[in-house]
């Protein structure tokens, strides 16, 4: 039994800490919460020196040729640093779609420049408030060109291209949904900003009047490819999430040994204590989930979909639960501008609808271990 | 990051596999596997002497208490043997129910502070379950605050160096059916409370100790009620010194919660297994959305502490001290087994109230586990200390500011009669 992130892994997401602890305190977090920028570019920067940004891409297409391992780690000191960058749009999700479905010369177009930082990948699938379903996908694609609008898109203001879900064939199914590579950085896409609970992390709608699109895996492929994708990218968040939940623990925890209230640290109320254990409980049982994940990710088990499901719920759960109570802990304090509360709380909150809803992951996990328990019958 | 055995694992898990399927009572295999909460019945057989017979079957063979040294009656096995050794004995497990306290608490206790000819004379029957403990720790005024205890050992007034014990226990599991049992006391009441205990062993046949069992709740009787009166120990039957018996009773205690805490169940599985034969307006309850919800909440923290024991049990197999992650087990398990027994009722609807094995949905398990479930909230550490106790050694927050901290024992509010 070695259920552990070996002893260089460990190295690594320490390495990473370092980094951002020096790149990207909370201070730098702000600056792009407060400001128009939509991202911080210097940090950026330094992650694709660091060689971050392409931790799973083969050496032949630039990246360092690591596990998956290695980037659970660093996804977890990305969260904990609430990093203000579009990581996860490319590194989780576009880099995913690409390495899952894309061909030879769209992995040899786009991976390089991915891991280089010199370009930014994403995702734009919702086109409504309310679950996304096949029967919710409208934008439609006829003979490469797309039409239609797509909503609440990661980094859509940044991004260079996007994998689009459009209907490709008429009808409401996941048969007739594809999937497109689209370069946004065409007169056919319009961009325009959101304003969205979350501002350190940009947003964007996306309209598409007849844009250039060319098809990322097979025609009919597309719901069942962007499932597998959302597996793994599931698991990858969860790991930010975990960074996120330990972050606002101890943060709340600090904040309780150094707050005096009746003339004792409230951390001596037995309310806060139990807050706290209840706190520590939940980041626990999250990082217990994720390490599931992570190895299923890592080794490709045919366990990878239920355990995508039991660490994403688990995590969603954690980071919510820490980032609400962490501001409860703090008071009134926890609630102004000034401290940093709220950014924990807005983050925890934008991720846990990034990949669809709590609902949805719930949904699915109990559907896959039924299938499980239907198969092993 | 792997499940595998190292060679060395997988060598030892083959020996104890060949073993127990050579030498298991493999006839009681499908009673065991179906055992319901807090009772062990198996139709046709009496639960103790096969206990017994199973226990020493393999203490003959070396394989009981697997971490204890040798010359105590263990095998010297390391942690994760022990472990491997769980896993492989699976539904028999079951039969070792009635010497959990003895060989989880009781024997590392004197296994630390009794004399080497004591250690000689009483480990290696614990082990062989020859011989039964008992643990006589908490009483109607000390159950969380335990060192508020008020039972009694004076001098004996004739000099012989033994100890007169007066007073009473309560929720000593096994207590009509112990050969022998540690016993925490106080000697000092003008001290502060933690500062005037003592702890012995003593046997149960002893003179004066008057043993009722518990009406519990659920109505079945596994705990005890314990009288003694002048109740005389031998001196030298002391575990500890004098005035130390607080901190012999937290190596008890550390003891407790790690067998208690490790590998508890939380009934999802018995849960899920129901909602896909169960059927609600809408199909099977499996299905619908609002189950599902309630499902995944519970599934997460099902998986998450089956994980959680494989970090800890990664950190044994490299040879370290597992983390403080493990003291979450009972505190999650405990209140997840109540919420689930609640919600099968609910599934079930107006039979969810019959209890009756012979015709209830799932042969009543889950009547039995909501009835059961109040006490796993409480024994061995209530949710509430549990908190405490992670947030304190683990979260590093202080303690809890004690009023009766200095004050003499004795002059220490109360609502028991002194």
């Amino acid at each position: 039994m070695n259920f552990e992130f070996s002893d260089e892994q460990k190295q690594m997401g320490a390495e990473a800490r370092r980094f951002l602890a020096a790149k990207c305190p909370t201070t730098a977090v702000r600056a792009v919460l407060e400001s128009a920028e939509p991202y911080d570019k210097a940090l950026w920067a330094g992650l694709a020196e660091m060689g971050f940004l392409g931790i799973v891409i083969p050496e032949a297409h630039g990246g360092l040729g690591l596990g998956y391992l290695e980037l659970c780690v660093i996804a977890e000191e990305m969260g904990r640093a609430l990093a203000p960058v579009p990581f996860s749009s490319s590194v989780f999700v576009a880099t995913e779609f690409l390495l899952v479905a894309g061909s030879e010369a769209q992995k040899a177009a786009w991976l390089p420049k991915l891991a280089a930082g010199e370009a930014i990948g994403t995702f734009a699938h919702a086109e409504r408030a309310g679950a996304v379903t096949p029967k919710t996908i409208q934008l439609s694609a006829s003979e490469g060109r797309l039409m239609g609008a797509k909503t609440a898109v990661a980094d859509g203001e940044i991004a260079d291209f996007a994998i689009v879900s459009a209907r490709a064939a008429p009808g409401s199914d996941a048969r007739g949904v594809s999937l497109y590579l689209v370069d946004l950085r065409q007169d056919a896409v319009t961009r325009t900003t959101l304003q969205t609970i979350d501002p350190s992390r940009g947003h964007a709608r996306l309209d598409f009047t007849g844009a250039v699109a060319e098809p990322l895996g097979a025609p009919g492929e597309g719901w069942s490819i962007l499932e597998q994708v959302f597996d793994r990218a599931a698991i990858l968040t969860a790991f930010e999430q975990i960074g996120g939940a330990d972050r606002a623990l101890e943060m709340a925890r600090d904040y309780a040994l150094e707050r005096m209230a009746f003339g004792r640290p409230i951390g001596s109320f037995q309310a806060i204590k139990h807050m706290l254990a209840d706190m520590y409980v939940s980041a626990t049982l999250a990082r217990s989930n994720g390490y599931y994940g992570a190895w299923a990710l890592s080794t490709g088990a045919s366990e990878l979909a239920e355990a995508a499901a039991t660490a994403r719920v688990s995590a969603t759960q954690a980071f919510q639960h820490c980032a609400k109570n962490n501001i409860q802990v703090h008071g009134g304090m926890g609630f102004t501008w000034a401290f940093d509360c709220h950014l924990f709380y807005r983050r925890s909150n934008l991720l846990a609808l990034n990949l669809g809803s709590q609902s949805q992951w719930e949904d699915k996990l109990i559907a896959r271990m039924r299938a499980r328990n239907t198969a092993a019958a | 990051m792997n499940f595998d055995d190292t060679p060395a694992e997988a060598t030892f898990r083959a020996e104890v596999r060949a073993w127990i399927d050579a030498n298991a009572p493999m006839e009681l295999k499908a009673d065991l596997e179906s055992a319901g909460f807090g009772s062990l019945e198996m139709k046709g057989v009496d639960a103790m002497s096969v206990s017994k017979a199973w226990q020493k079957k393999k203490a003959d063979a070396g394989w009981a208490c697997l971490h204890w040294p040798t010359e105590y009656g263990g095998r010297g096995a390391t942690p994760i043997e022990r472990v491997i050794w769980g896993q492989e004995e699976g539904p028999f497990g079951a039969l070792g129910g009635v010497f959990i306290i003895g060989h989880g608490m009781c024997g590392p206790t004197v296994m630390a502070f009794a004399s080497e000819d004591q250690k000689r004379r009483y480990l290696p029957p614990l082990a062989a379950g020859e011989e039964i403990w008992c643990q006589l720790f908490s009483e109607p005024a000390g159950g969380s605050d335990l060192a508020g205890l008020r039972t009694r050992a004076e001098p004996a007034p004739d000099g012989s160096g033994d100890w007169i014990i007066n007073g009473q226990k309560i929720w000593t599991s096994g207590a009509h059916y112990s050969d022998m049992a540690i016993l925490v006391t106080r000697t000092d009441a003008t001290v502060p409370k933690h500062k005037g205990l003592t702890m012995f062993f003593l046997s149960m046949k002893t003179p004066g100790i008057e043993i009722r069992p518990i009406k519990q709740a659920n109505g079945q009787s596994g705990f005890n009620e314990v009288y003694f009166t002048d109740v005389r120990i031998p001196g030298d039957q002391r575990l500890g010194a004098v005035g130390d018996g607080w901190k012999v009773s937290l190596t008890t205690l550390m003891n407790e919660r790690l067998s208690i805490g490790s590998g508890m169940s939380t009934g999802f599985p018995e849960l899920f297994e129901l909602c896909s034969r169960i059927e609600t307006e809408n199909g099977l309850a499996v299905d619908d959305p609002a189950v599902r919800s309630k499902l995944a909440t519970w599934a997460v923290r099902t998986t998450g502490l089956k994980y959680t024991g494989f970090r800890a049990l990664s950190a044994l197999s490299r040879g370290e001290t597992p983390g403080p992650e493990n003291s979450i087990g009972k505190l999650v398990a405990g209140p997840t087994m109540q919420e689930i027994a609640m919600f099968a009722e609910d599934l079930q609807a107006q039979a969810g109230i019959i209890s009756d094995p012979e015709i209830a949905t799932a042969n009543g398990r889950f009547q039995a586990m909501l009835l059961r479930s109040p006490a796993t909230r409480v024994e061995g550490g209530t949710d509430e200390i549990l908190r405490n106790i992670i947030a304190e050694r683990v979260l590093g927050l202080p303690a809890d500011i004690r009023v009766d901290k200095d004050v003499p024992f004795n002059q220490i509010p109360t609502s028991a009669r002194a």
